[in-house]
């Protein structure tokens, strides 16, 4: 089967505008969020990972000097950017396609404020996408996937498989969302958001943090575009539905278990065998830690370290399986594992091995998965070469 | 060579029409707004499902074309709850919803985020739906594309069959912005799974299309 | 009391979707959750917002809301011990 690489990558958060910036913010210890009291937001306090906007503003200044874009926009285009500046992939190159990975997209478009600067035709996320890819001058149709909270590891998935079928040589996979007053409010109305920073699979943890995110991975079959000591290589990967119920995860962790056992089942089994890490979705709610501690076990791997990388900065919906995996990436890489920030003591009825301080370790598979509302699940492999 | 894949059944449902595999099956006056017409379909159907009345109009749009095809022909039973799998796209995704939501929160004197529509505003919500109703627990994946990408899809689902992920796909695009709608699914899978073959279209690009546009 | 039964058992049925129903099918008695009518974790949620828009009550605590949430009778109770 063809191999399908890591070529470059990109993460941008509230700790920093690279993958560099933010991996050096998580190894001491930083969390991007805090109490956020903005009435633009919402009437009242909560707590989130936001990207300055300054800061945001002047970066995007230095390459484009362009009022008419949004901060959706600007997040996904310097994201971009970065991630092929390391690398000689060319977006502008046939063989190369532009996949969108998005939950909400320009969603502050519906405020009136921003409506009037932007119009509403950017509300549709094929448009949002195409000024992204006629941005970078990329000749083929842009591909979008817009499915809740997996949308990040679908699209990895998605850029992976088109690779191996042989209909695109590179992938250029985005995952972006901003924090906006429509899913702050929402999240909210769902009793969904925690009383201080998250604390995934925590005994004390009662709920999400909502965080700003962006990221950008590039996938090649050839191995011209590669430029490290390590490679990274995606396995296998699968997508299921709980059918149980459309926003409570399942109890018995079903789908996600099947998630799980389709992606390693199609895996080459050298790699499947021995999974010696996992990068949980751990959202820190109740019923989703809850859910992926039972899945977990039930597919014989509690004893895997497992983390979830939500306390740094927040839940960034359809960029978290693309900055997740860049972590997993990361960890392959180096043989370096990070903790769980905000964890302390296991709170979930399924002992899993949460990781509790960063640590050295050797790893060469990394199982990735998510979930999200819709009952959707999803899972995918990184392998060491 | 990879295997020959068929569509066994197929609905559509616009301007105020049902039809399974070409033939109308329900009509309702066309001067009837969405949510009377898709309800008199609800009720002309004898679908007994009260959560029906819970969905957003994306949602029930898809949910009653998907119902159609699985009433003629149910692939749960025949197959896996996990070898069925659902793939769908449209242009505006939850659009329609999302600005249903942004009114209970737009003004700061009647700041009222409901929760039951906020669930709404994510198009994958409906594969949710029609995975519930049906136990069908396989891959599920929402696409947006301003028009049916019917050359991409087609290459998308032919792949998921033949590197065995799925055995039988619910396909195709269910868009509602407005007062506008149309919707198409189609049931696809193995010929060699299908017993009567007379009636089945192949699965290619030419004749997805000409479904979609008869 | 019996008017405000009446009133939110309409206002439940709006709020809630809850197309075929009437307020004579919804026993003021019954428990709302899982058995009864049948409702979900999204329908409580919605009751707590109805709580708030209608009548300004803000349940505090997911105990405190169980109770509140049991029946409608039990959330007429609240209703009329605490509106201002």
């Amino acid at each position: 089967m063809k191999n399908v690489f890591i070529s470059s990558d990109n993460i941008i958060t509230s700790l920093g505008f690279t993958t560099e910036e933010n991996i050096t913010k998580i190894k001491n210890n930083k969390t991007g969020i805090y109490n956020i009291e903005d009435k633009e937001l919402s009437p009242s306090a909560f707590h989130a990972s936001l990207i300055n906007t300054d800061e945001l503003n002047s970066k995007f200044n230095s390459i484009n000097s362009s009022n008419n874009f949004t901060r959706f926009e600007k997040l996904s285009i310097l994201s971009i950017k970065d991630a092929l500046s390391k690398t000689t992939v060319d977006i502008k190159n046939k063989k190369t396609l532009f996949i969108l990975s998005t939950t909400k997209g320009n969603i502050d478009l519906l405020e009136e404020k921003n409506k009037m600067i932007f119009g509403e035709n950017r509300l549709y996320l094929s448009n949002t996408a195409k000024l992204i890819h006629e941005y970078f001058g990329s000749p083929n149709q842009p591909v979008v996937i817009s499915n809740a909270c997996i949308s990040g590891v679908l699209a990895i998935i998605i850029g992976s498989r088109l690779i191996r079928s042989g209909q695109f040589e590179n992938v250029v996979i985005t995952g972006t969302d901003i924090v906006s007053k429509f899913v702050v409010s929402g999240f909210i109305s769902f009793q969904s958001l925690s009383s201080g920073p998250c604390r995934p699979f925590d005994v004390s943890r009662d709920g999400l943090s909502l965080g700003e995110g962006c990221g950008t991975i590039i996938l090649t079959s050839n191995k011209n575009y590669l430029s490290r000591q390590t490679e990274v290589i995606v396995g296998g990967g699968f997508s299921s539905n709980d059918a149980n119920h459309i926003s409570g995860p399942s109890r018995t962790g079903e789908g996600l278990l099947l998630a799980i056992n389709k992606t390693i089942e199609d895996t080459e089994s050298d790699y499947s065998k021995n999974i010696d890490y996992i990068s949980a979705h751990g959202t820190a709610t109740p019923y989703n830690d809850e859910m992926e501690s039972v899945a977990i076990t039930r597919a014989g791997l509690n004893e895997v370290p497992v983390n979830s990388f939500k306390g740094y900065w927040g839940h960034t919906l359809g960029a978290a399986g693309i900055i997740e995996s860049i972590d997993g990436i990361y960890s392959l890489r180096n043989d370096f594992l990070f903790k769980t920030a905000g964890f302390s003591e296991i709170g979930v009825t399924n002992k899993i091995n949460v990781i509790d301080k960063h640590e050295e370790r050797q790893i060469n598979n990394c199982l990735k998965i998510a979930s999200g509302f819709g009952g959707c699940n999803a899972g995918v492999i990184f392998h060491k070469l | 060579m990879s295997e020959q894949l068929i569509i066994s059944n197929y609905c559509k449902i616009a301007d105020n029409t049902v039809s399974l595999n070409g033939k109308l099956i329900f009509k309702c006056d066309i001067e009837k707004k969405f949510p009377e017409f898709i309800k008199e379909a609800y009720k002309n159907f004898q679908i007994n499902y009260p959560k029906f009345f819970k969905m957003d109009s994306l949602s029930k749009l898809g949910f009653l074309t998907a119902e159609m095809i699985i009433k003629k022909e149910n692939p749960v039973g025949n197959f896996k709850n996990e070898d069925v799998s659902i793939i769908i796209t449209n242009s505006s995704s939850s659009l329609d919803t999302d600005i249903e939501y942004s009114k209970t929160i737009n003004d700061a004197d009647n700041y009222f985020p409901s929760p039951s529509v906020f669930v709404y505003t994510l198009p994958n919500i409906m594969i949710g739906e029609i995975c519930i109703k049906n136990k069908i627990n396989g891959e599920n994946t929402f696409f947006i594309s301003e028009k049916f990408d019917i050359d991409f899809l087609y290459k998308y689902v032919s792949n998921i069959f033949e590197t065995n992920k799925t055995q039988c796909c619910i396909f195709g695009r269910v868009e509602l912005m407005g007062e506008k709608y149309e919707s198409v699914l189609y049931l696809v899978k193995k010929a060699k799974d299908c017993i009567n073959t007379n009636e089945s279209v192949i699965f290619e690009p030419e004749n997805i299309k000409k479904l979609y546009i008869s | 009391m019996e008017e405000l039964i009446l009133k939110l058992k309409s206002e439940i049925i709006e709020a809630l979707n809850l197309e075929e129903m009437s307020v004579d099918d919804i026993d003021s008695e019954a428990p709302l959750f899982i058995e009864g009518l049948g409702l979900d974790s999204i329908d409580a949620l919605e009751l707590t917002v109805l709580l708030e828009k209608k009548y300004a009550l803000k349940i505090q605590t997911a105990d405190e809301g169980k109770k509140i949430l049991y029946s409608v009778k039990s959330m007429a109770e609240y209703i009329s011990q605490n509106k201002k």
